[in-house]
């Protein structure tokens, strides 16, 4: 069983590496879509610090957002879906290691640049531990739930603007409890809490939006 | 031996599509009836709330809105989970007829609550957990409706669909609760089985109000799951039929 998610994240990594400059501009438009907010509301440290949480949060559901319908369109367009499909292996192990791997390209430089962009929005240094960290167990959550949305959307005209009407309500929960933790470090009720409920929405979406993406890429490949 | 009366029968669009043709004017009249009992109890004869004034008479129309806007994705997700069971032509129908009404429903709660919220409130819109919950619901069906619509073949949307509608029905609660934590202003449930903190004519012309609309989003779901029948099996006999009989 691991052996097959390790193979198909080995894969994955080894096709992103070869083609970095996608990695980079998700990154990037993070990190230009972070800095318009300044630009926008003004600079005062107190209104920045207010909004800070928000905003990196927002900006990591679009960035995460952006990424997804490469997720299996590629696949999808050279045929490698079907074989995949047709392995003897469950599909949900297969969507599960394309999940991971999603997570390890988009997911996880998101998680370490954002103390940077917090600095720039005059956080205190428990905040952008706290920040860092739940981006770091949020985002998977992300990456699964967006999944779904992908493989709903694979191979429809207009796919990226329908992707993000499917599945920006269904990522508000993990929006409210990676703010919230932030917030609550900041006002000093402790971000415990927010955390532990943004681990459990991870794990509950790894370990079921794997097979609900598998079901819909069938229905897809028929 | 006589073939005993099978329900299964009109799970054919052949059967289904003259069965809701003949049941639509009697949901009709039924949700007309209900709804001019409703609104004489709720505009005439239940009494002014001495907090609110006339004004809480919205909850006439509000009610039932948010009620019917929920209980409709729910009947959604029901044909949604029967469809993917068991391959059933017809649940897709349904879930994509009843799809535009629960809509309607969620759009009518969130536009009466804006009307009722100024007064009260003194703001169109405050970010409170029932609220915001409600314009999330919207978006679910705006979603699903944009999803059925993208996909050319009937089937594949149905299915998309379908399973578009189960996953949003496990994570309906998840969102409302994380909504709940993050944010609460609005007034507690008013509807308790045991204990009602209204008046007892107040509670009736809600109930009579919430039959109407129910009775109303079964007679408009009908029409609208003829009309996607005939189109999805135009090419079929007894759509030819039909059509043919019409034109003499």
């Amino acid at each position: 069983m691991f052996k097959i998610i390790s193979a198909v994240i080995s894969r994955d990594l080894k096709l992103a590496m070869r083609r970095q400059a996608d990695i980079v501009s998700a990154l990037f438009f993070f990190i230009i879509v972070v800095s318009l907010f300044p630009l926008g509301v003004g600079p005062e440290p107190d209104l920045l610090r207010k909004l800070a949480p928000g905003v990196l949060w927002v900006a990591a559901l679009l960035a995460t957002m952006l990424s997804l319908p490469r997720l299996f369109a590629d696949d999808h367009r050279d045929g490698t879906l079907e074989q995949l499909a047709l392995a003897p292996h469950p599909l949900g192990l297969v969507v599960t290691g394309k999940v991971i791997a999603h997570w390890l390209v988009s997911g996880l430089p998101l998680a370490l640049i954002a103390p940077v962009l917090g600095i720039q929005f005059d956080l205190s240094t428990d905040a952008l531990v706290v920040l860092t960290f739940a981006i770091l167990i949020g985002t998977p959550a992300l990456s699964g739930i967006g999944a779904i949305g992908a493989a709903l959307t694979l191979g429809l005209r207009g796919g990226g603007v329908l992707l993000s009407l499917l599945v920006l309500p269904l990522y508000i929960p993990v929006l409210i409890f990676g703010a919230g933790a932030v917030d609550a470090t900041v006002t000093g009720l402790g971000g415990e809490g927010h955390l532990s409920l943004l681990a459990a929405l991870t794990f509950a979406s790894l370990g079921f939006a794997p097979w609900a993406t598998a079901a819909a890429l069938k229905i897809a490949l028929e | 031996m006589k073939d005993r009366f099978n329900l299964y029968r009109f799970a054919s669009p052949a059967t289904f599509y003259p069965l809701a043709g003949a049941l639509t004017p009697f949901f009709f009249a039924v949700a007309a009836v209900f709804g001019l009992a409703g609104l004489w109890l709720g505009m005439l004869v239940a009494p002014t709330d001495f907090q609110q004034g006339e004004g809480y008479r919205i909850i006439f129309i509000h009610v039932p809105a948010s009620w019917m806007s929920m209980f409709i994705y729910l009947i959604m997700a029901g044909w949604a989970a029967i469809g993917l069971a068991f391959n059933t032509r017809l649940s897709g129908m349904m879930a994509q007829a009843l799809a535009p009404t629960g809509a309607l429903m969620a759009f009518l709660s969130l536009w009466t609550g804006a009307l009722w919220g100024k007064p009260m409130w003194g703001a169109w819109w405050v970010w409170d957990a029932r609220l915001t919950s409600e314009l999330i619901l919207l978006f679910l069906y705006i979603g699903y409706m944009a999803l059925t619509a993208a996909i050319d073949d009937a089937r594949r949307a149905d299915k998309a669909g379908a399973l578009l509608l189960l996953v949003g029905v496990v994570n309906i609660p998840i969102i409302y609760f994380s909504v709940q934590w993050w944010n609460t202003l609005h007034q507690g449930s008013s509807v308790n089985l045991s204990k009602s903190s209204m008046a007892t004519t107040m509670l009736w012309g809600m109930l009579l109000m919430a039959m109407c609309f129910w009775m109303y989003s079964i007679a408009v779901a009908f029409m609208r799951v003829r009309t996607i029948m005939l189109e999805r099996e135009r090419n079929t006999e007894w759509v030819k039929t039909l059509l043919a009989g019409d034109e003499k």
